[in-house]
């Protein structure tokens, strides 16, 4: 299956890249700006709102699937979407776990560019928003690697995705979920090649990711 | 206006994600470990898609999960294997009628050092009685798995009152099937299994089949239309079709005809009185 | 350089953080022309002073007024002593500058070519300005502000992190700057510098405002014993 790179395994590949690139463009989507409005802006509430979300960068996915789950149960309250058991719901799952990350990380990035910027950017007569768009692109290089991180976090997670996924054969069987299968099976060879799969994405990914970086940095400084 | 924010951004996933899967037909199907990963979906499903160009998709939980997804209303169709949790769920409404489809049996799993001395038995309950007396180690899936709940009813049927009486030796794993032989297989522990997981199963490691062939040892599948009075939204046409398939000749010979290894898995019963 | 904003008035100007107090009663008018320079030892509040001047810091009490036109924030502009360059090319740290201010996008790009031509930086326009040298990025902070035409300009230790020879490069730009009509209020600690530079001193100790003397007889016969006391320590 492995070696033979059948369509099935090349299926389950692309799904997984599919559904977790797609929650980490809507989650840096949303997290991004909220980081870079924590960062910058002064609110009631401020202080709260990093602690929350510093502590759900620990959410653990099957909290995170669960409430998913009940929500898009067809008794839950967004029950009539009728997506549970899609590769949709689990891209909700993916969001929710990892727009924290996003948002968190981002913001401490973010904030600690503030500090050095913030007299030249008001100097200059930028206002709130100026400064965090300014901001946002200034550390553009650092939020790709936070950006990655949270690709990271969902195309490894398998607790969230299995329930409100299904681990249904062909329409939302992903690399994790196939290796827990696979572990259940007892086909441990079989399911450690997969992980070694996930693992050299995974890694790609980021060798290709960190290689922009330093030559994007060597030039931008 | 939050709420709003949040519909819209579901509906932006369904819209990017709907282009792959948009035209298909397809009924939800919650099921049994033990029939997802024993491999027999994968062998008659195919054949019941050819025909009718309906998808089946198929959750596999415990028999006791899957139910309550059912309940949930977030399946169409119900293939399960204990008795008499379908047959609750039937008299609560929640499912239309229980159709008898195949059965096989439950084998008891030891290791070949075999501790308790149970070996070559045909009676269960002897043999889960010597386990007890040996105080060897027993892997329970305590999922609430039709697997679980047949464990439960064997040792109540041998005189053991299990949750009081249960020791060290009793490992309470609370998950699936494979994840219960598995365990068993790296603490050479017993395993109440069923016949189709042990099959496909490929990490035993020191276990056997001990004790097989008693009557008690039987295990019943069945299948239901949830209730669309419950849940509107039920496809009931095509979960109907699904049903009409499994129960009728032809899927029955679909059942009949997946092997491993040669040795049958699963035994059609459809239409019989009482299965 | 219509509708002129100053004198710059600071009226019993006080700033204190902490229950520290920086800024101490500082009363004095900053007019047009004369390059003034505020000197004192570190610690005294130079920068304080200079960015409660500038507006980034409110004043605890006292009141700072621009006497002139209404105040507009474009006409004024300050140089830090650790420039921030944005992480994009010199050009567009000049381009930045200029739309904040409102300038007209057409005219942005010839404004910031114009002016990186005469701070002789032109050849590097399109390079990343953080990977310029100290001495260039100082150069490009001083263009980034004096592309917005200012009618005065705030310099904070302009040349303090740079070696000699960029700093004689700076100090020459700022004369430049300053023929071209700006008012120029710079802080230093550097007694040469000031010399060099300024027409009037106003010098800082402790944040109080011990004296304001036109720069001959400052260095001459200062009127206060704490300049005397810092003239005869820190020249040799």
């Amino acid at each position: 299956m492995i070696l033979g790179f059948d369509p099935k395994l090349i299926e389950i590949v692309l799904l997984s890249v599919r559904v977790s690139l797609t929650a980490v463009v809507i989650a840096s989507a949303l997290g991004l700006p909220l980081g870079a409005a924590i960062a910058v802006g002064r609110f009631p509430g401020r202080q709260a709102l990093i602690v929350l979300l510093n502590a759900l960068m620990g959410l653990p996915p099957v909290v995170a699937g669960l409430v998913v789950y009940l929500m898009l149960s067809r008794a839950g309250p967004l029950g009539d979407f009728g997506i549970l058991f899609t590769p949709a719901a689990m891209v909700v799952a993916q969001t929710i776990l990892i727009l924290p990350i996003v948002a968190a990380l981002s913001r401490q990035v973010i904030e600690d560019a503030w500090q050095e910027y913030r007299e030249q950017l008001r100097s200059l007569g930028a206002g709130p928003l100026t400064a965090a768009l300014t901001l946002l692109w200034d550390t553009r290089f650092s939020l790709v690697t936070i950006v990655l991180a949270g690709f990271g976090r969902a195309a490894a997670e398998v607790g969230a995705v299995i329930i409100v996924g299904g681990n249904i054969d062909g329409v939302t069987r992903v690399m994790t979920t196939a290796i827990a299968l696979e572990t259940s099976k007892g086909d441990l060879p079989l399911a450690l090649g997969l992980g070694v799969i996930l693992l050299s994405l995974v890694l790609a990914l980021n060798a290709g990711a960190y290689w922009v970086k330093e030559a994007a940095q060597r030039r931008y400084g | 206006m939050r709420q709003r924010i949040f519909r819209n951004i579901l509906i932006f996933i369904v819209l990017l994600h709907s282009f792959s899967a948009s035209a298909q037909r397809f009924i939800t199907v919650a099921s049994t470990t033990s029939t997802e990963q024993s491999g027999l979906f994968r062998h008659i499903l195919p054949v019941f898609e050819k025909k009718t160009g309906i998808q089946v998709r198929v959750v596999a939980l415990g028999t006791g999960q899957a139910l309550d997804m059912a309940r949930r209303g977030d399946a169409d169709v119900v293939f399960v294997h204990a008795k008499s949790a379908e047959e609750r769920f039937v008299a609560e409404g929640y499912g239309l009628k229980r159709l008898p489809v195949m059965y096989n049996d439950f084998v008891l799993i030891g290791p070949k050092s075999d501790p308790a001395k149970i070996a070559g038995g045909k009676d269960i309950l002897e043999a889960l009685r010597k386990i007890k007396g040996a105080a060897a180690p027993f892997v329970s899936r305590g999922d609430r798995s039709g697997t679980h709940m047949a464990e439960l009813a064997l040792w109540k049927q041998s005189g053991i009152e299990i949750d009081k009486e249960k020791g060290s030796w009793y490992r309470d794993t609370g998950q699936g099937m494979g994840p219960a032989l598995n365990t068993a297989s790296s603490m050479n522990g017993y395993v109440l299994a069923d016949r189709g997981t042990w099959l496909s199963f490929k990490n035993r490691g020191d276990l056997a089949i001990l004790v097989e062939g008693d009557q008690r040892l039987f295990n019943r599948y069945g299948v239901i239309l949830v209730s669309p009075e419950k849940h509107k939204h039920v496809k009931k046409d095509m979960g109907q079709a699904f049903i009409d398939w499994v129960v009728s000749p032809d899927g029955q010979k679909a059942i009949a005809g997946y092997k491993i290894g040669g040795e049958q898995l699963f035994f059609p019963n459809a239409g019989q009185e009482g299965a | 350089m219509s509708a002129a904003m100053l004198p710059l008035v600071l009226d019993s100007l006080t700033f204190g953080i902490n229950g520290k107090t920086i800024i101490d009663r500082v009363t004095v008018e900053i007019g047009a022309g004369p390059r003034t320079i505020i000197l004192g030892p570190n610690g005294a509040g130079k920068s304080v002073l200079m960015r409660l001047c500038h507006g980034l810091l409110a004043p605890t009490s006292g009141s700072i007024a621009w006497r002139g036109a209404a105040n507009g924030r474009n006409r004024q502009a300050m140089v830090f002593q650790r420039p921030v360059m944005l992480r994009r090319s010199a050009l567009a740290n000049i381009v930045y500058g200029l739309k904040l201010a409102g300038v007209a996008p057409r005219e942005r790009e010839l404004r910031a070519r114009d002016v990186l031509e005469a701070v002789g930086l032109a050849d590097v326009a399109d390079q990343s300005a953080r990977v310029l040298s100290g001495g260039e990025q100082q150069r490009l902070a001083l263009a980034r502000a004096w592309a917005l035409g200012p009618e005065v300009l705030f310099l904070d230790e302009p040349t303090a992190n740079l070696d000699p020879g960029a700093a004689r490069d700076v100090e020459t730009l700022i004369g430049q700057i300053r023929a071209g009509g700006t008012k120029i209020v710079m802080t230093t600690h550097n007694l040469g510098q000031a010399r060099r530079l300024a027409d009037e001193i106003l010098f800082l100790d402790r944040g109080r405002l011990v004296e304001r003397s036109p720069v001959e007889s400052f260095f001459r016969q200062p009127a206060s014993p704490e300049a005397a006391a810092f003239i005869k320590e820190e020249l040799p």
